[in-house]
């Protein structure tokens, strides 16, 4: 199938290479871009495993061919760290929370993490909850994800975070 | 001394060992996106496999035609079981004694079972190729509910055991049949029927359902015609399983097999079995002498790779009329679809379903289970349970319900007056298993004191008195459960996996600065073993877990040992982590000694190091043994500071708890809210709370899915009807409930740290308690037992049933 050449910004750097038209923006990342971070979990759009941040917004990958995100910026996992290498709030919050286990819904969770306090800074429990519902993960039963997203919240606003009771 | 000297609480907590909140060190990568799973590795020259399945649930295969197939670009080879055959891989053995065809051989025996596997130079044109692939089928009658399969008209399912009247576990009764198991005394049980003053009878149902942990199953197998050496990375639970597995079926030298399981997506026991997939793409490789990867995608997973349950559980206690048990027998129905590849340990061929007496002392007990073919997917595992456990605590702790029912007892105080007393342990269940340790009245109590279980019970007669005045159309549910498990599989005198003993394994090396790695036996999806081992490690030999690397996964370098699954990790592997490093302490001891110019005798240790008794100040660190194991040890004594340990456990661990459930249900729409769930965990001595903790929550969270909807349900024609994440119910943050978590400590008598494995334990207890509290309330309309999952629609079905709504 013939091929289509194109561009874009992943992590901060421009990127190029040739895309089949129903090549999936996923593939893309992880194959051709070697972005293994985002992870495929249903290839139906369920899980969210695969959420990047494209343009500004938090999109599954799966469900977005590679041709549609030509021209544009798009964030990745492995785009989270701080510029100096060190674990940025989100990914501070995750772990000292506790906010992961087998750690292939994480990359998803922390870019729709990343965008939802863009989104709302100071989300409540409940904001947190709805704005994660289109993320699955199937070891951590959410609870430490809340309190890891709250964790990086108070990091970034620079306010107290106090961790809920077991 | 001077102030700089850290303090014996610094010392000890710079450990960062038993009992510490310790950050876990897979985060690091994991958070950053660095994990290494089986879909990231990458090749040169890697093709793709990709399948043909079956439309049909029952049917033959008239003919496979695959030259459009090989003409689509990019498809390299379509294989097949004419393929297979020549290679004498067109069946596989299962870990449960039978056979299961690796591609369609003349038939299909459930919906999307593989039929062919085409290989090409990506995924996308592996599609393509599977498309192309004609399949000519003629239809058989589909046999769909396990309770006709052995009906005497019932299709002939297996016509490959045409004959066979004995299979792996005993004598076959029909032609669907694949076992009985029996267990207990029959004459003496039914005795005790017969003398009761009450009795119950319920025909409980356990669901078909799936672990679908959020990697589905895949592997890349990598053969090199020149070493004759084959390398799979698979999603394996038990990578040294697959090795010895693949050298017996596969007649290649087992040091020519290197297995690597890398990081793991969840397993949940999807990852325990072997499936076509692994073989398709291992001979895919040999035949193209390329590498070959084989992903299934989501539809596959929960419709082909392996399931959960399908017990149908009839169940009847026999009690006196105080509310004493006197009785136990149950006889289930097992439906094990077209194959038995139930993933238990070899001699089991319902786990340890036994287990089913739970935490009550049942005088006498008598258990029949009998396993059935229909047209489902094969592949029986253990979804985050030791072998059938769950299944068990489900039947045991919904009848004990139904018993208080039927005596108007609270079922707390029917449970209170039944459990198997602190002085009774070591016990020994009618059923056949010796308990090692429990406190159970204690972790009962401190649950209801914790709920304020009274003011609840007060609450819920207010309410159901308003309900029936027609003042409210909400009922409230309070559902107790109280589970016994059985991890830790297994001593060898009760358990082996193809005649392999489920012992498990460590091996720790020291390096001179004071630093060391742990080979490990066990393989970790999520669990936090690099974290949770380095521990027990650090309180063993006083290095800090931070010095301390654990490596997991690659049969090439750790030790033998058969895998994470039935919470045996702990119960096993961490028995053979700390019997690894006394061996080592045993031999530091002799080089402090000599380094010291004292007795070994003359040493005590204290948390990092020996020191000379009565001379506090005569101490010598781990660390300095450690330099000291390289240059200086005492004449005679070979140099360095190693050891592996081999551990096959005296007994199994019976972690138990007490967890309860409050929910409310509006009977106008079945929709429910779960208002509290309170879960208290005795697994023992606690070695990474924070992870416990975290173990909890996540299995809380499948069990919660389970009882509530998550189902893998056929239609009549064996359509799956549940076959993705759009109709099988997975939480989201917004249904799943806020989990309080609280625990007593029981340390196991045999264990060398007293620990009994936690990671299962919610799933086990859980399913129950939620059931439970549906079923209690509704029980005050008149109902007995609901058959779990209990989703809106059911619910408000199992309220229509009652008469709750107007004519």
């Amino acid at each position: 199938m013939a091929k289509t050449h194109i561009t874009m910004k992943v992590n901060g750097a421009e990127v190029e290479g040739l895309a089949e038209p129903r090549m999936l923006l996923v593939h893309f990342l992880r194959e051709t871009l070697q972005l293994t971070g985002t992870h495929i979990g249903c290839e139906t759009t369920h899980c969210g495993a695969c959420t990047v941040d494209l343009d500004g917004k938090s999109v599954k990958s799966c469900t977005v061919f590679a041709v549609q995100a030509d021209g544009s910026e798009i964030t990745t996992v492995e785009g989270m760290a701080n510029a100096d290498g060190t674990l940025s709030a989100l990914q501070e919050g995750f772990r000292m929370m506790h906010g992961l286990q087998c750690g292939f819904c994480t990359p998803g969770m922390i870019m729709r993490a990343h965008r939802l306090l863009k989104e709302n800074p100071t989300p409540s429990e409940a904001e947190i909850r709805s704005g994660i519902s289109g993320n699955l993960c199937r070891c951590t039963g959410y609870q430490n994800i809340v309190k890891a997203i709250q964790y990086a919240s108070a990091k970034i606003n620079g306010t107290e975070f106090v961790e809920a009771a077991e | 001394m001077n102030d700089l000297t850290p303090t014996r609480e610094q010392r000890q907590a710079a450990l960062e060992g038993l009992g510490c909140r310790r950050k876990r060190v897979e985060d690091i990568r994991f958070t950053q996106g660095k994990g290494n799973y089986v879909d990231d590795v990458k090749l040169p020259g890697m093709l793709h496999g990709d399948f043909v399945r079956s439309p049909h649930a029952h049917a033959r295969v008239k003919a496979i035609r695959t030259e459009e197939a090989l003409k689509v670009p990019g498809v390299l080879a379509v294989i097949t079981a004419e393929t297979l055959k020549t290679v004498n891989l067109a069946w596989m053995p299962t870990l449960a004694g039978d056979v299961q065809m690796v591609l369609a051989d003349g038939k299909v025996l459930f919906q999307n079972q593989e039929v062919a596997f085409v290989v090409a130079t990506d995924r996308y044109a592996a599609d393509d190729g599977v498309a192309k692939v004609e399949v000519e089928y003629e239809p058989l009658p589909p046999l769909m509910d396990p309770f006709k399969a052995m009906a005497p008209d019932a299709p002939v399912l297996r016509e490959d055991l045409a004959g066979k009247t004995t299979g792996a576990h005993g004598p076959r009764k029909h032609h669907n049949h694949i076992f009985e198991w029996t267990v207990g005394d029959k004459e003496p049980t039914d005795a005790a029927f017969r003398k009761a003053d009450v009795t119950i009878k319920e025909m409980i149902s356990y669901h078909r359902t799936h672990p679908s942990p959020l990697e589905t199953c895949q592997c890349v197998c990598s053969f090199d015609k020149v070493k004759g050496e084959l390398t799979i990375w698979g999603t394996f639970q038990a990578p040294h399983v697959i090795r010895t597995v693949v050298a017996l079926i596969a007649k290649l030298p087992e040091q020519k097999i290197h297995v690597i399981s890398p990081d793991i997506g969840g397993g949940f026991g999807n990852k325990v079995g072997a499936y076509p997939g692994y073989i398709c793409a291992a001979v895919a490789s040999i035949v193209t002498g390329k590498p070959v990867k084989w992903v299934e995608d989501r539809i596959e997973n929960l419709t082909a790779t392996a399931f959960a349950r399908d017990y149908h559980m009839t169940t009847e206690i026999a009690a006196t009329r105080d509310g004493k048990v006197t009785g136990l027998r149950v006889h289930v129905l097992a439906d094990h679809g077209g194959f038995d590849a139930c993933a238990d340990p070899s001699k089991w061929p319902a786990g340890f379903f036994n287990i089913v007496t739970g935490s009550y002392d049942f005088p006498v007990a008598h258990l029949t289970v009998d396993g059935v073919y229909t047209n489902k997917a094969p592949g029986g595992v253990a979804y985050r349970c030791s072998f059938r456990v769950t299944e068990a605590a489900y039947c045991i702790e919904r009848a004990m319900d139904i018993l208080a029912q039927k005596l108007d007892m609270d079922p707390a105080e029917l449970r209170l007056k039944n459990f198997v007393k602190p002085e009774q342990f070591p016990y020994h269940s009618a059923l056949g298993w010796e308990y090692d340790s429990g406190d159970y009245a204690t972790a009962m109590k401190k649950a209801m004191e914790s709920v304020k279980y009274a003011e609840l019970r007060k609450e819920q007669a207010e309410k159901r008195a308003a309900f029936k005045r027609g003042e409210t159309r909400e009922i409230m549910g309070i559902g107790v459960s109280f589970f016994t498990e059985i991890v830790g599989a297994g001593p060898s005198k009760n358990c082996d996996i193809l005649g392999i003993a489920m012992f498990d394994s460590c091996e720790i090396r020291l390096h001179p600065t004071g630093a060391g790695i742990a080979r490990m036996g066990t393989k970790s999806q999520g669990q936090g073993h690099e974290t949770t081992w380095a521990q027990i490690i650090a309180s063993e030999i006083g290095i800090p877990a931070d010095n301390i690397m654990v490596e997991e996964g690659n049969t090439d370098t750790a030790p033998y040992g058969l895998g994470t699954y039935g919470s045996r990790s702990t119960p096993v592997a961490g028995a053979a982590i700390a019997m690894a490093a006394r061996k080592i302490k045993a031999k530091a001891q002799m080089i402090a000694a000599y380094k010291l110019e004292v007795h070994e005798d003359d040493l005590e240790w204290d948390i990092d190091g020996f020191r000379v008794k009565g001379l506090p100040e005569k101490f010598m660190s781990m660390k300095d043994i450690c330099w000291a194991a390289y240059n200086s040890v005492p004449p005679g004594m070979e140099p360095g500071l190693e050891a592996v340990s081999y551990y096959d456990p005296p007994n199994m661990t019976y972690p138990f708890g007490a967890y309860i459930c409050v929910m409310d249900i509006d009977v106008e729409t079945g929709a429910y809210k779960v208002r509290r769930f309170y879960a208290l965990d005795d697994c023992g001595t606690r070695i990474n709370p924070m992870i416990i903790e975290g173990q909890v929550h996540g299995g809380l969270t499948e069990a919660f899915a389970i009882a509530m909807g998550q189902e893998i349900r056929y239609d009549d024609a064996g359509n799956v009807v549940t076959g993705s994440f759009m109709d099988f119910f997975m939480p989201t943050a917004v249904e799943t409930p806020r989990w309080e978590t609280d625990f007593t400590v029981t340390p196991s008598p045999h264990h060398p740290i007293g620990a009994k494995g936690v990671g299962e334990s919610p799933n086990v207890g859980g399913v129950p308690a939620f059931s439970n509290a549906v079923n209690d309330a509704f029980s005050f309309l008149g109902s007995t037992h609901i058959q779990m999952p209990h989703d809106t629609w059911r619910n408000w079905k199992a309220a229509k049933s009652l008469g709750v709504f107007a004519a």
